[in-house]
Order: C-alpha cells, then sequence, then structure tokens
C-alpha cells in the first residue's frame, strides 16, 4: 500500500472515531427457541473470538438481555462496529407447565417462569434503545406470530433497519420461502446458526444494512 | 365475547386500552378489537401482561392479528413519516384461545371453554 493511501485511510478511520462515536447497538430479536444466543455466539466468536451465553434446546434458557460492545464485522469492504444485545425470547404467554414437560421440578419451573417474564419485561424495553434489529426465526415454524408482528411493526414505526435472520435451514422441514412471503418487505438471509450455513452473507448484509 | 369499535378504541390513551384488554381477558373474556392496536400499544400489552401471569391463575395472552400496513405516500417517505394501518385483532386468554393456522389473509383459531 502506497503512503498516500495509508494517510488516506488513517484520516477516514480518524474522522469515523470523531463523528461516528456512537456506535450502532443491534438487538437479537425473536421467539424462543430461535436459535439467537447460538448466532450471538457465532457472531461473537467469529469477529472476537470470546462466547455469549448457554445454548439449551429449553425454551426461555436466556433470561436476562446480553451485551457485547464493540463487535467490528467486516465484508465486502464495508465495516460497521456494533455493539450486539443478546435478547430473552418473546412471548405473549408464559406457562411454567411448559418447563416441567422438560423435566423440570415444579419449584424450579415457577422460578423459570418468573424470570422468562422478566426476561420479557427486559427485552420489550431494549426496543427503545437500538439502532437496529436481526430477528431470528425458526424456518421450520410459522412466521405468522404476533411476536414477529410486534417486533417487525416497531421498528417500521421508527424506521429503522430490519434484516431477518431465517434460521435452521439445515433442517430438511425448514422453509424460508415462507417467511420470505410472509415479511416481503425486508432483508432476509436463510441461515443455520448451528452449523455456519451462509453465515457470510449475514455479515454481508449486517455490514449493508448497520453501517 | 366483547366486540370493541374503533371509536371507542379512539377515545382511549393507550394504557387504557391495555388495561381494558387485560381485565377482560383474565376474566375469561375474548375481545375482537375493530382497529386493533398499534406496534408500541402491543409492545406496552406484552410488558403488562408479563407482570400479570401468575402460575396458577394466569399464564397470558393468545393475540390473533394481521402485520401493519405500511402505506406510505411519498411525502411521507421523504419526511421519514410512518403511517401503520392496525388492522382487526382478536385477544383473548391463552388457555382458551388457540391459533390453528395463520396466513396473509386468513387466521383460524379455535375457543375452549374453560
Ligand atoms: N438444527 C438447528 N438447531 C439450532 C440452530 N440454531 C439453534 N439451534 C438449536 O435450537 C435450540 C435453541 O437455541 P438457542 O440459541 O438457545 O435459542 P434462543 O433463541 O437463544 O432461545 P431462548 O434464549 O430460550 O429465547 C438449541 O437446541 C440450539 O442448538 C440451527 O441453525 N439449526
Ligand atoms: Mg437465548
Amino acid at each position: 500500500m502506497g503512503l498516500i493511501n495509508k494517510v488516506k485511510l488513517n484520516f477516514s478511520s480518524m474522522f469515523k472515531k470523531i463523528f461516528n462515536k456512537k456506535k450502532a447497538r443491534i438487538g437479537i430479536y425473536g421467539p424462543p427457541n430461535a436459535g439467537k444466543t447460538t448466532l450471538a455466539n457465532r457472531i461473537i466468536r467469529d469477529w472476537t473470538g470470546d462466547a455469549m451465553g448457554a445454548v439449551s434446546s429449553v425454551p426461555h434458557e436466556t433470561r436476562r438481555a446480553r451485551r457485547r460492545e464493540g463487535v467490528t464485522i467486516e465484508s465486502n469492504g464495508s465495516k460497521v462496529t456494533l455493539d450486539i444485545v443478546d435478547t430473552p425470547g418473546l412471548a405473549t404467554k408464559v406457562d411454567f407447565h411448559e418447563f416441567m414437560a422438560h423435566g423440570l421440578e415444579e419449584d424450579e419451573s415457577k422460578r423459570r417462569a418468573k424470570e422468562a417474564t422478566e426476561g420479557i419485561i427486559e427485552a420489550v424495553k431494549w426496543l427503545d434503545d437500538l439502532d437496529g434489529v436481526i430477528l431470528v426465526m425458526d424456518s421450520t415454524e410459522d412466521p405468522f406470530t404476533q411476536v414477529n408482528v410486534t417486533v417487525i411493526g416497531n421498528m417500521e414505526a421508527r424506521s429503522l433497519p430490519l434484516l431477518i435472520a431465517a434460521n435452521k435451514v439445515d433442517l430438511p422441514e425448514s422453509s424460508p420461502a415462507r417467511i420470505r412471503t410472509a415479511f416481503p418487505q425486508h432483508p432476509l438471509v436463510p441461515i443455520s446458526a448451528l452449523d455456519g450455513q451462509n453465515i457470510d452473507s449475514l455479515y454481508e448484509k449486517i455490514a449493508q444494512h448497520f453501517g | 365475547m366483547d366486540m370493541i369499535s374503533e371509536d371507542k378504541m379512539n377515545r382511549m390513551t393507550p394504557m387504557e386500552k391495555v388495561r381494558m384488554i387485560l381485565d377482560g381477558v383474565k376474566n375469561g373474556k375474548i375481545l375482537v378489537l375493530e382497529k386493533g392496536l398499534t406496534p408500541n400499544e402491543e409492545a406496552k400489552l406484552i410488558e403488562m401482561t408479563m407482570t400479570e401471569i401468575t402460575p396458577d391463575d394466569f399464564a397470558g395472552i393468545e393475540i390473533e392479528s394481521y402485520p401493519t400496513k405500511n402505506n406510505q405516500k411519498l411525502l411521507d417517505k421523504i419526511f421519514r413519516k410512518p403511517v401503520i394501518k392496525t388492522r382487526l385483532t382478536v385477544i383473548g386468554p391463552a388457555n382458551q384461545l388457540k391459533t390453528l393456522r395463520k396466513d396473509k389473509d386468513l387466521i383460524s383459531a379455535i375457543v375452549s371453554s374453560q
């Protein structure tokens, strides 16, 4: 790289530092079990080498929002630095019997249900403090849920960018096309957060939309 | 079942709407809202629902509605002013109202007695 180019680059990064102090804060949203934490872990591992939180097949595993600051994603010449918030799965109901069905004791189930309701409140409150959302959906499930409709509606009402991650495409019964038909107005990337399939397209879209 | 007119909803504040819905649903009612809720009111409703869930009495709500339409005219787009059109909505207790099928134009749900 020539000296001039180097100077230019430094100048532009200085420019960014001065005028772009506030990093975009991106929330990872979706129903319980969609794969939000799996995705957050992958993003953070790929770009910082660390991990984010615990993953489990029991719904409402994440019951407190977690934030990781300063994750820089670079793709196709675009570079963005983001604060990433992994949120508890949103729902309009929480029934402790659901935890008992996963083999937990009654007391523990009730305690988890209580924590899950508090987590949902926290996730809803975070909606006010974000610059963009990655909405994670399980492509094997019906996309037309109130949770998806509410998250999308809130982002649209604020004219904030939203990216749909149609997750779990490694499963044979997945159908990202069904999600695309349901919400055609937003960019969608089919991915597997678990095995990393198509994750580079997601990074490309992240750099493009949240920059 | 209570069917609530657009006029009545228009006279209420967001908090009054959320209160009315939760009181109705906790009394075992199914509510049909002619005009639905704004995304912000939906978020408030989810928050309030969570604070009122108790293990043996109330497990939450089921809501059926269609995505809001974003009917932006060119001018609104230029000024980044979103025009949100809310739509027909049905709300009931989670243990009584179950969605069978939901797509763009048709919602199928079943109502059971307690
Ligand atoms: N097959 C498959 N399974 C996945 C994928 N992503 C996540 N999972 C699984 O789905 C389950 C839930 O994953 P989580 O990442 O904990 O989901 P979450 O959205 O964070 O869930 P909550 O925190 O409970 O809201 C786990 O068993 C994951 O291993 C995927 O791309 N493919
Ligand atoms: Mg999680």
